[in-house]
């Protein structure tokens, strides 16, 4: 693929945006190359969701200053997977794209995510994690230049969440999109991400660097060490975690 | 598939209330059962029991001579009069020509409430401009527009048709139109990130997720056609069941009286089960799996 320096890339400059008079994100500066996979961590309420749903182009609201934008083609995939009930999964997955001429990609996409054999069944047929597969097939389908994820594994069990961080990482690595992923999962945006940014009272409160190489184990020293760290800057005591 | 697997937790919970029980019970490993609060489902064909139970209490109070024939005939000789009036050939026109009537009159209102649901529905202008004048003919009984219907179109057919037309419109189009306004916003969101054009989105989304609530409206539909029908064939015309049962209380023919409600029950259910066969196939995606 060939693609413009700037495709990919995300902004943030001056984002201002209020609910009712009061500020929930304040002057936020951000520049996100692209290709990198980003972790948003923050607590509830912190802003995380806004940030998205501004790169998104989902908040048409007044109470909005400055400049959300992301390069390129943006596919977004939501916490709910979102399916429409009434379209088949691949259906569903070519929607709004050249059904015909998408269709082997499509298929393939579905083998990747393991739903192959599911291609033609309802979407209210499917289990919560085989929707979010078939949501996460639907989104990088269209080979985005960036990807906004929105807690997309936050009602997952523990076990089906594993295997999806799994499989996104796979896809991520074959379609390289910019991944802007709103986690409020620690260990989920160490296992991932390239770069971990901490939201609080509206701001940028912090922004590390992962330099762990891939496969990541919970167990190495230096997970762990950034592990507390987060936690601790999420307001987490460790000790009793 | 829950109701038996964890046997462990149910004996440990055995185990605990045991000194609470008679001491018949403790050998057997009871299931515990959470209480009923609503009614296990009813098998359809028993939803007929009632209806069953009136004819019966009926017959019986026609045969024991508390119904007089010139009060209310008893649905055996309903039937009886039923059949003679197919084989002579005295019903067929008028049924015929009743549902004419009430089916012309359907379908240009279920068109036209679609169409204005859709306006109104999907356009800002269509709704300011249509919304309040359906509801206010909401309002207004179908009944009460008769003068006027005759005053503009005469007491022919295309009164009788317009009339029936107006009544069904309004369920159609206040049902549908609800639906595409109670757009479910998650999926308007995706459609907005998927980059849909606005007569995708009308076809994939808005009008699929409307189905359930025009349903709702063609159900309402089908038996109100019918209802306006009776008084409707008061009026200059020599067909019709209407007509059937009006001439029939002239003459105190309860009988025919009877056979013209039979056959408004039958039309009645029969089309709402042609609907709900429709809708069944049609919204066959919400028959999940185990459900």
């Amino acid at each position: 693929m060939t693609q413009d320096a700037s495709l990919g890339s995300v902004q943030l400059r001056g984002f201002t945006r209020g609910f009712h008079g009061k500020k929930v994100l304040d002057d936020l500066r951000l520049d996100v190359p692209a290709g990198q996979f980003v972790a948003l961590l923050g607590e509830s309420g912190s802003g995380k969701t806004t940030v998205l749903r501004a790169l998104a182009g989902l908040d048409g609201e007044a109470q909005t200053e400055g400049v959300a934008s992301a390069q390129g083609n943006v596919s977004v995939l939501f916490q709910d997977s979102r399916l429409l009930p009434w379209l088949s999964v691949i259906d569903n997955l070519t929607l709004g794209l050249d059904a015909a001429a998408v269709r082997p990609a499509a298929e393939q996409m579905l083998r990747d995510v393991g739903l192959h054999d599911k291609a033609q069944v309802w979407p209210n047929t499917l289990s919560g994690g085989q929707l979010q597969r078939a949501a996460l097939a639907r989104s990088l389908l269209r080979e985005p230049h960036v990807l906004l994820a929105d807690e997309p594994f936050g009602a997952l069990d523990a076990l089906t969440r594993m295997r999806m961080h799994g499989l996104l990482f796979r896809l991520v690595e074959r379609i390289k999109p910019t991944v802007i992923l709103v986690t409020h999962d620690v260990d989920e945006s160490l296992l991932l991400a390239d770069r971990i940014l901490v939201l609080k009272n509206g701001r940028i409160a912090q922004d590390y660097a992962v330099d762990l190489p891939h496969p990541r184990r919970a167990d190495h020293p230096r997970f762990m060490d950034l592990r507390s760290t987060l936690l601790h800057s999420l307001g987490v005591d460790t000790e009793l975690v | 598939m829950n109701a038996h697997s964890p046997s462990l937790p149910l004996e440990s919970v055995d185990a605990r209330t045991a000194p609470l029980r008679r001491p018949r019970a403790p050998a057997q490993a009871v299931a515990r059962k959470a209480p009923t609060l609503v009614p296990p489902r009813l098998a359809q064909s028993r939803l007929l029991i009632g209806p069953a139970l009136l004819v019966l209490v009926w017959e019986a109070a026609s045969r024991l001579g508390w119904l007089s024939p010139a009060t209310l005939t008893a649905p055996s000789q309903a039937l009886v009069t039923g059949y003679a009036m197919v084989i002579d050939g005295s019903l067929l026109p008028h049924l015929l020509a009743s549902a004419g009537r009430a089916y012309s009159g359907l379908l240009l209102g279920v068109v036209a409430g679609v169409l204005l649901a859709l306006l109104s529905g999907l356009t800002r202008t269509g709704e300011a401009l249509l919304d309040g004048l359906v509801q206010i003919k909401r309002a207004i009984p179908t009944l009460a527009l008769i003068p006027l219907a005759i005053i503009w179109l005469g007491i022919g057919e295309a009164m009788k048709v317009l009339l029936i037309f107006t009544a069904v419109l309004v369920p159609i189009y206040i049902n549908t139109h609800a639906a595409l306004r109670g757009i479910d916003i998650r999926h308007v969101e995706l459609a907005q990130t998927l980059g849909l054009s606005r007569g995708a989105f009308i076809r994939k989304v808005a009008l699929p997720g409307a189905l359930p609530g025009f349903f709702v409206g063609l159900r309402i539909a089908v038996s109100l056609c019918w209802t306006a029908l009776v008084v409707l064939e008061l009026i200059n015309t020599q067909t019709g069941i209407g007509y059937l049962m009006n001439r029939a209380r002239d003459w105190g023919q309860t009988d025919i009286i009877v056979v013209g409600i039979l056959i408004y029950a039958l039309l009645g259910l029969l089309s709402d089960a042609v609907v709900r066969g429709i809708e069944a196939r049609v919204l066959s995606y919400r028959r999940a799996l185990g459900s």
